[in-house]
């Protein structure tokens, strides 16, 4: 029998013919990435480290720094940064969520490992990458001998077909999968399918990221021309990679088919999105007091662009704060650059610097007892932005701007047309 | 090694997230303040009564979310090993890097109460509930992870292996 895509990259890194799920294997990293939470908590700085040139640090939760302990971590993370000579630093200025950053610079290539202190690793799956959140001590063996250890998964496999209406993002497909199909945990995600051509890279980036709620481990796309032209535009020519294709009989836990026509955007109810995802249509005009489009799921220029598309012109309704993080320094500059900061500022949101930010409840953006957000992030557990008391619903960058101009959870679609 | 435990059990439920173990705030305090709110809203007060040489027992999807190191607070509260029906695999990492026993054991959260007292093996994959007597199977953790174990975790095998100063490692936990 063949190999998934996953345990084809895995095998490759292993240096072994056949990876099957139920193997443990030992693999070559190829790019180590550092944020800077792990700098600030029980750091200490290694004797030697494995290769610089595989390593990044970048700067994301909790920049600038809101506290003396992450302004501690800061100084860690740069003398770490100078005494080993790393030059993929991404030091405030240059920062951003580092799946961001990782996918503007190419450091997740097709058919390689990525490990980096976050459960959102699972991002850089868009690209082809076998991309893993992993706890900080185990990237830290990581960054000192350039290995570790793997158990291939199990792999369920989507396969897209029809078109993506164009009201439909990557995050509500995902919903809908996480609604409908509930946890994967312990397993590999897979995506492919005619209907793949039909979504865009941030709209996978997406998908790929919201893996870890559903407690996969990991989840990868295939490389087709839209992901060749991405990668080649950040820095990764088409000739410097070898991409991982699954086998045609390779061995799946189960396939399942999304027709991408059928579906409609889709909000995540608080706690979970696992069995708690329901299509619009379906769900209450619930009122919110915050709205936030932000995160390396939904943090990205497409997303921005979508919400200045929709409160161009208008104003966010009385009572509810919408507040909009650009996932990097870059995405900042260019969503300025094309007025949507403008626009959205002018409509009554809050622009602010690129972090994590509300999505990691740390440092901005948190919620009161008793308030309802509704949020593009990533995850919706009970408090997560603040307050236990707090509710989280989770939808697209489109629904949460649509309903901070309605007030309350609202279909985006109206506005889009 | 000795890979056989004996401890008082302490019972949660399914899809226990990291939030609730290890909540954004806390991620400001040092590990032994960090570690007096894990399940701070999920069973207030507990880490009060919570004992040194204590077992942990959870449901389906145990860890799910964010690769905060929890392994860390629970150690610090002297907790001794977690068993859980199925882990999310980022969070069994942790806690085997961090060199607390985590085993998998479906059934777990039906055949012990609070209180229960739980012998367990992570080596041959076992734990029995003294009390009833009933003695479930679960999975065995393969050589390389045991070995992680044995070494106390990963800090202190990269000590041994000269790539961090050793009084580092153990503060590390």
């Amino acid at each position: 029998m063949g190999m998934t895509m996953m345990e084809k990259i895995l095998a490759r890194k292993a240096g072994v013919e056949k990876v099957s799920a139920g193997d443990t294997v030992v693999c070559d990293v190829d790019m180590t990435v550092m944020i800077d939470l792990q700098f600030a908590t029980s750091w200490v700085q290694p004797l030697k480290i494995n290769d610089p040139d595989k390593v990044a640090v970048i700067m994301d939760h909790a920049v600038p720094a809101p506290n003396v302990h992450d302004a501690i971590g800061g100084t860690h993370a740069r003398a770490f940064a100078r005494d080993f000579h790393i030059e993929k630093f991404y030091d405030v200025g240059r920062h951003g969520i580092c799946h961001q950053v990782i996918a503007e610079n190419g450091l997740a290539r097709p058919g390689e490992i990525l490990a980096c202190t976050d459960s959102h690793t699972c991002a850089g799956g868009a690209y082809n990458t076998a991309a893993r959140g992993l706890g900080p001590a185990e990237v830290y063996s990581i960054l000192c001998t350039g290995k570790t250890w793997f158990q291939a998964a199990p792999t369920i496999r989507y396969e897209f077909t029809g078109t993506k209406p164009d009201a439909v993002s990557g995050k509500d497909i995902f919903l809908y999968i996480g609604g409908t199909y509930g946890d994967a945990t312990n397993h590999n995600l897979e995506y492919g399918g005619p209907g793949l051509a039909s979504i865009p890279m941030n709209d996978r980036r997406t998908i790929a990221t919201q893996g870890a709620e559903i407690s996969a481990d990991f989840s990868t796309f295939p490389i087709d021309d839209l992901a060749r032209d991405f990668l080649a535009a950040h820095g990764a020519a088409p000739d410097s990679y070898t991409a991982a294709d699954p086998d045609p009989d390779a061995t799946y836990a189960a396939v399942r088919t999304v027709d991408l026509s059928s579906l409609e955007p889709y909000v995540a109810r608080p706690g979970t999105v696992s069995h708690n995802s329901l299509p619009i249509s379906a769900i209450e005009k619930r009122p919110v007091n915050q709205c936030f489009i932000g995160s390396c799921a939904n943090g990205q220029l497409e997303d921005l662009k979508i919400a200045a598309d929709i409160v161009r012109g208008r104003k966010v309704a009385p009572g509810v704060r919408l507040l909009i993080t650009p996932a990097s320094q870059e995405v900042y500059k260019d969503a300025m650059r094309a007025g949507y900061l403008q626009d959205l500022a002018d409509a009554g949101a809050v622009v602010t610097n690129s972090t994590c930010g509300a999505c990691f409840g740390y440092h901005m953006g948190l919620l009161a007892p008793g308030e309802v957000c509704l949020t593009s992030s990533t995850r919706n557990f009970t408090g997560r932005m603040g307050s236990p008391d707090a509710e989280i619903y989770m939808a697209s960058p489109a629904t949460v701007a649509a309903s901070a101009l309605a007030g309350h959870v609202t279909d985006p679609r109206g506005e889009l047309s | 090694m000795d890979t056989l435990i004996t401890g008082h059990v302490w019972v949660v439920g399914d899809s226990v997230t990291t939030d609730a173990m290890y909540p954004a705030f806390a991620m400001k305090l040092p590990v032994p303040e960090a570690a007096r709110h894990i399940f701070y809203e999920l069973r207030p007060g507990w880490t009060d009564q919570v004992q040194a040489g204590d077992i942990v027992v959870a449901g389906r999807n145990f860890g799910l979310g964010s690769s905060r190191p929890v392994a860390a607070l629970f150690l610090e509260l002297g907790i001794a090993a977690l068993i859980a029906e199925e882990f999310n695999s980022l969070f069994l990492r942790n806690c085997i890097n961090h060199g607390l026993p985590a085993l998998t054991v479906p059934g777990a959260t039906k055949a012990f109460t609070d209180g229960d007292t739980a012998r367990l093996d992570f080596a041959e994959g076992w734990a029995e509930n003294t009390r009833s007597g009933t003695r479930l199977d679960g999975g065995a953790l393969p050589p390389l992870v045991l070995d992680i174990l044995a070494n106390g975790g990963i800090l202190p095998k990269l000590a041994r292996e000269g790539y961090v100063p050793a009084p580092a490692a153990a503060r590390g936990h």
